[in-house]
């Protein structure tokens, strides 16, 4: 890590596996069950959580010595709603059928616990560029959580990724499908989502001694 | 050597190994073991956890027998070469070995399957946490079979029973810790992960889901299909089927639930034998006689008429309700389970009573769902807790009272 000192890069690895986001302090749980049924939107719903969060992050860090502590919050929200606007709009612009999938969850980000805790806790005390690699960290945390929920759901709900038919077609039946193998319904509903979520939080948990409570 | 000294000396064996738990289960599944505790107290209780187990799968078989016969049956029948039944129970078109061997040879790989890979997963679990099986799956491994329609594929049960153990008993920390009932959870997990294989015209009669592909494969045979009668009255279609019919369990359905004779006949048994709760049995007929009443009175009040989607299942008799779809089995089987049932006497009441409630009102208010049963259980089964909790908050408080006029 020639680029990064080595406090640096903890802050952009710690989120990814011991401290993450979503399976350590299970936040942003809510987008995460709700639009991990398609890679394709898992994948881009990680990619404005980046945005937003590395930008609003670097804006936050900026304004901490100016922001009166009594309306700070209000202040982050409407940095994290310019940002997410933008965002919005981008994707209806070059990606209007993700947008409509997404639907209000892209809005949405503004509420999402992730961002408004990592403003407070660490955009708030520390630079510019600690806190832009923080914000990047955190959202990268989130976004691969998200991106491996993404991958379980659509293989086994639809037999697809990114919408390519990786276990054959279901209806000319062919691959998988001509043995007999259908695809698992359930897996597309959002009570599976918390199911697969847990699981991972299970192995995470079982495979780092150091997270082991009590 | 005997069975019973042969598995002793291969317990001892490996005493202290990590293979320890799964000859231990073994040993003292089929025998008493031939050791006693030697510190502490004694406490002797003729009937232990295995033994309980033992009587509800006794209590469980005739449904079992039934269905194979069921399953030939309905086959035979659909595809016409016997009569429908006329003289009773015993008529000989049903008792046929015909009938029992299409059955038979169709429910013993789901009941292989069902026990093999439930109870693979429970060893394994064993072994890795290193403590001694548990007789949970005993009671499970058979309800499965029971509960599924007769053309499920054996995979696809597999898959469900490894979800159901794994995610509805393993990770609340095994037997006796489970919210949620482990066969319904298999049922659920099925329902919603592969709803074409459980609902339905096709599922239901052995062999018509293979016709029907042999038909689009271009064989020239006639289509057969079977329609629960739940299926049938959602969709507002006649009925074919008479009372007794239905009572003795002449009609498709899932394999063990057709029969409400067999099943009242098990029910009787657990009763007598203190296993299962009449409270809850008791109850939870009470709760769907009360809903069905309900909507009985809403029909002929005139509210709901026939172009209604309704109508079907709410003008249907409330006592059909009971005798019909997997109500009775539910009831007597599942809602029992001392485990996710409600603990306290006055909880089974009310635990009971919402099953059946909830269970009618799922039916009919929800076509796509038309087994409401299983679902008012799961329901009902989270919330046996809470219902548990204010029942003992509730006599603590009247006790606390009775103690404040005393000292006053």
């Amino acid at each position: 890590m020639g680029l990064l000192s080595k406090k640096d890069s903890k802050l952009i690895l710690d989120p990814l596996t011991d401290n993450n986001p979503v399976t350590i302090q299970v936040l942003g749980i809510c987008s995460a069950l709700a639009i991990t049924a398609q890679l394709k939107a898992s994948i881009v719903m990680a990619l404005s959580v980046i945005v937003v969060l590395g930008v609003g992050n670097v804006v936050i860090s900026l304004m901490r010595n100016i922001i009166p502590s009594k309306i700070r919050i209000i202040v982050q929200l409407v940095v994290v709603a310019a940002l997410v606007i933008i965002v919005d709009q981008v994707l209806k612009a070059y990606s209007y059928e993700l947008s409509k999938t997404l639907s209000v969850f892209v809005g949405l980000i503004i509420t999402n616990c992730i961002i408004m805790g990592r403003f407070e806790a660490f955009a708030l005390a520390n630079g510019p560029w600690k806190s832009f690699l923080d914000g990047i960290g955190n959202a990268a945390g989130y976004g691969l959580i998200l991106i491996i929920v993404g991958f379980f759901r659509e293989l086994l709900g639809s037999g697809t990724l990114l919408g390519f038919k990786v276990l054959g077609d279901p209806i000319e039946k062919t691959g998988l499908y001509a043995l007999g193998y259908e695809n698992n319904g359930f897996m597309l509903l959002s009570p599976m989502a918390l199911i697969v979520l847990g699981i991972i939080i299970w192995i995470q948990r079982s495979r780092n001694k150091a997270l082991i409570e009590d | 050597m005997s069975l019973k000294s042969n598995l002793h000396s291969l317990k001892e064996k490996y005493k202290g190994t990590k293979m320890a738990p799964a000859f231990n289960a073994l040993h003292t599944f089929l025998y008493t073991p031939n050791d006693t505790t030697h510190n502490g107290t004694h406490i002797k209780v003729a009937d232990d956890l295995k033994r309980t187990m033992n009587t509800v799968i006794l209590a469980m078989l005739p449904c079992l027998i039934f269905g194979m016969f069921n399953a030939g049956y309905q086959h035979n029948l659909a595809v016409g070469d016997i009569q429908a039944v006329t003289s009773g129970f015993f008529s000989s078109e049903f008792w046929t070995l015909d009938n029992f061997m299409i059955g038979f040879w169709k429910i013993i790989p789901l009941v292989i399957v069902s026990y093999g890979v439930g109870l693979g997963v429970e060893f394994l679990f064993a072994v890795i946490k290193n403590h001694e099986v548990e007789e949970g799956y005993l009671v499970t491994g058979m309800l499965v079979p029971l509960i599924v329609p007769i053309d499920i594929p054996l995979w696809m049960l597999a898959i469900a029973v490894i979800f159901g153990v794994v995610i509805g008993k393993e990770v609340f920390g095994g037997t006796g810790m489970n919210i949620l009932n482990p066969a319904l959870t298999i049922r659920a997990f099925l329902f919603f992960a592969y709803p074409t294989w459980m609902s339905g015209d096709k599922v239901w009669v052995e062999g018509a889901v293979q016709r029907t592909n042999d038909i689009a494969a271009g064989a020239n045979l006639d289509a057969i299909s079977g329609e629960t009668i739940l299926g049938s009255l959602a969709q507002g279609k006649e009925i074919a089927y008479s009372v007794s019919d239905m009572f003795l369990g002449f009609i498709p359905g899932s394999i063990g639930e057709t029969s409400t004779l067999l099943i009242i006949l098990g029910g009787l048994f657990l009763i007598f034998t203190k296993i299962g709760s009449w409270r809850i049995m008791l109850s939870s007929a009470l709760g769907a006689i009360v809903m069905g009443l309900i909507f009985n009175q809403v029909v002929s009040a005139g509210i709901i008429t026939e172009s209604s989607k309704f109508y079907g299942l709410m003008s249907t008799p409330f006592w059909e309700h009971l005798i019909i779809g997997g109500f009775a089995f539910g009831v007597v089987f599942m809602a029992t389970d001392p485990v996710t049932a409600s603990q306290t006497n006055k909880g089974k009441w009310y635990y009971g009573f919402f099953i059946g409630f909830i269970s009618i009102l799922i039916r009919v208010f929800n076509p796509a769902y038309p087994e409401g049963v299983m679902l008012a259980i799961l329901l009902m089964n989270v919330f046996a807790p809470t219902i548990d909790h204010y029942i003992i908050q509730g006599n603590i408080k009247q006790r606390l009272k009775r103690v404040k006029v005393k000292t006053a």
